[in-house]
């Protein structure tokens, strides 16, 4: 188990945004969280984080609690891509990247060549070199979005978070996107992607993780997790036939 | 590693950038010698020089007493000034903080006024650096608390210009409630900022406390660095953000404040300067940091010949040739920003 929650709940003010959830991320594996807006996805994510503490329950990663985590070894064993990330300097494409590797580097001094080689890697990995030596604002927002994605992989962790990373990517980044994710999972990394479509989510995740109103309404392979009933319960959708093929829902 | 990566990473090399702060620190130096030979008494380059080093006869008084300070000062001014604007551009994500904008140089200099004409500065010579810093923390802090609840690039600036103004304000009020029969004259002194007859003194309270002030300000590069990608990815990386920014705000508060304690409230170097060097080192805040600090030097120092070769008689003030540089270089700047998308 990369990353297991056990009972956590967590409260802002007086609303819960977390109820009493138990999951775990495993290693090797792509789990998709999903659920509407409000549900709880992102706090879950950060509170793998340890960036949003529990009122209750606990969360280990690697089997260890998260409290008896260092901060710097915290930061190895996990990257996080936040929703609707954006470089806010235009800094150079490569040293964006290179940012990733901060949990790695000496106190002080330049990037060694293992912190370049994996920098390099990893855009490789995210079809990114040809603007390794641009600048972000000279990018488009796919491009962006790539780079981005590869400064999360350049730190090398053992658990991946993506908060939303599909937002805002065409359908044919949206692939690709799913598919680094895939590739970073048979690497033995714990991936866990929050994602708003369903579609997306039910071909590319080996597991899937609906939360609805802070609780864990459902955790499995994805033709469990997305059965029709739960479906109707948290999204008030249901699946509509329909001639192309294209997995089409329709509002209840 | 296949043959295009090695090539790749060997081609990469830090020389431009070291290219560039060789050349900044030989402007510096330059400036700064250039300040200290230029003055009223006619002495020779040698007699200056070697007053210098020995203190003998009234070369060596003029030397030490007189261009020793003006010119390092003018040194220790522009590179805190600098450093502290890279840092808070790095903090705050926003290319228009810096230390007179957002109305940390009128807090210190409320601070010095405050120290200076209460008769605080006879109990102990260094109450004047020690309120100037005590101003300068209370606008960075209240600025930072702005920030945090959320406020953007433009509130920033707004919350500065109040902040300058009503530090203005109070010092204008302290100014005309002191028993100094000069104080009116004086005050302009301070609201524009001067390097006119400062002493060895002001230089021993301002080069330890400003080289405090950078040397905090420069271990904050990296975390700084980690906050392009926002508060949250930074503290996934592993970046302590309540240490980041007591170290922005602690180490603006030191070198702005002892700067203005020995100058008065110059504006606007540290705007210009981090944003000359951009093109040159990079949008990177680490790149930036000690960069600024050597540009500011070189800068100031520069400003402070010019003023005196336009006007010998020394009725120019620094501040009023920064000002004149920087405002227009502001406006550019914010009509720079909006059309950005």
């Amino acid at each position: 188990m990369s990353v297991s929650f056990e009972q956590v709940s967590v409260s802002f003010g007086a609303r819960a945004a977390l109820t009493q959830v138990s999951a775990t991320l495993e290693q090797g594996t792509v789990t998709g969280i999903i659920g509407p807006n409000g549900a709880g996805k992102t706090t879950l994510l950060r509170t793998a984080l340890g960036l949003q503490p529990v009122s209750y329950g606990t969360v280990r990663v690697l089997d260890k609690p998260l409290s008896e985590w260092p901060r710097d070894a915290l930061a190895r064993a996990m990257a996080y891509l936040p929703q609707g990330g954006e470089a806010r300097w235009p800094m150079r494409v490569e040293d964006l990247v290179l940012l990733g590797r901060l949990p790695h580097r000496a106190a002080f001094g330049p990037p060694d060549l293992k912190d370049r080689m994996a920098a390099l890697d990893a855009l490789a990995r995210c079809d990114a070199t040809p603007f390794a030596n641009r600048r972000m604002d000279e990018l488009s927002a796919g491009e962006r979005a790539r780079v981005l994605f590869a400064r999360a992989l350049a730190t090398g962790a053992a658990v991946l978070l993506a908060d939303e990373p599909a937002a805002y990517l065409d359908p044919s980044h949206q692939l690709r996107l799913m598919e680094l994710l895939r590739e970073e999972a048979r690497r033995g990394t714990a991936v866990a992607v929050t994602l708003h479509d369903l579609s997306l989510a039910a071909r590319h995740c080996d597991r899937i993780l609906v939360l609805h109103d802070g609780r864990l309404v459902a955790d499995g392979p994805p033709a469990e997790a997305l059965a029709d009933a739960t479906l109707a319960r948290v999204f008030q959708i249901a699946r509509s036939p329909d001639s192309l093929g294209l997995g089409a829902f329709r509002r209840l | 590693m296949d043959a295009t990566t090695v090539s790749y990473l060997q081609t990469q090399s830090l020389g431009h950038r070291t290219r560039w702060l060789i050349a900044l620190s030989g402007a510096a130096l330059m400036f700064g010698l250039w300040s200290f030979l230029l003055g009223s008494a006619d002495y020779s380059a040698h007699e200056l020089l070697t007053g210098l080093v020995t203190g003998k006869g009234a070369a060596g008084i003029i030397a030490q007493e007189i261009r020793l300070p003006r010119a390092a000062l003018a040194l220790i001014v522009g590179a805190a000034l600098a450093g502290s604007g890279a840092a808070l551009q790095g903090l705050f994500v926003n290319p228009l903080a810096e230390p007179g904008v957002t109305g940390v140089t009128s807090c210190a200099g409320l601070g010095a006024v405050v120290a200076m004409y209460f008769g605080l500065v006879t109990l102990h010579p260094l109450t004047l650096p020690v309120f100037a810093i005590a101003g300068a923390l209370i606008a960075a802090a209240i600025l930072y608390a702005l920030s945090k609840s959320g406020a953007g690039a433009v509130s920033l600036v707004l919350a500065g210009v109040a902040i300058g103004s009503f530090a203005t304000a109070l010092t204008a009020l302290a100014l005309s409630f002191s028993a100094n029969p000069y104080a009116m004259s004086e005050m302009v002194l301070w609201m524009m900022g001067s390097l006119k007859d400062r002493t060895l003194n002001d230089l021993a309270f301002a080069l330890p406390l400003t080289a405090v002030g950078l040397a905090l300000l420069s271990s904050t590069g990296r975390g700084l660095d980690a906050l392009t990608l926002g508060d949250e990815a930074a503290r996934s990386l592993g970046v302590n953000l309540t240490s980041l920014r007591a170290r922005v705000v602690l180490g603006v508060a030191l070198a702005t404040g002892a700067a203005t304690a020995a100058a008065g409230a110059v504006s606007f170097v540290g705007l210009v300067v981090p944003h000359l060097l951009r093109p040159l080192f990079g949008h990177q805040p680490s790149r930036l940091i000690v960069p600024s600090m050597l540009g500011g030097a070189a800068m100031v120092a520069a400003a402070d010949v010019a003023l005196r070769l336009i006007a010998p008689d020394g009725q120019l003030l620094l501040g009023v040739v920064t000002a004149m540089l920087g405002a227009p270089f502001f406006l550019w700047l914010i009509l720079k920003l909006r059309r950005q998308p």
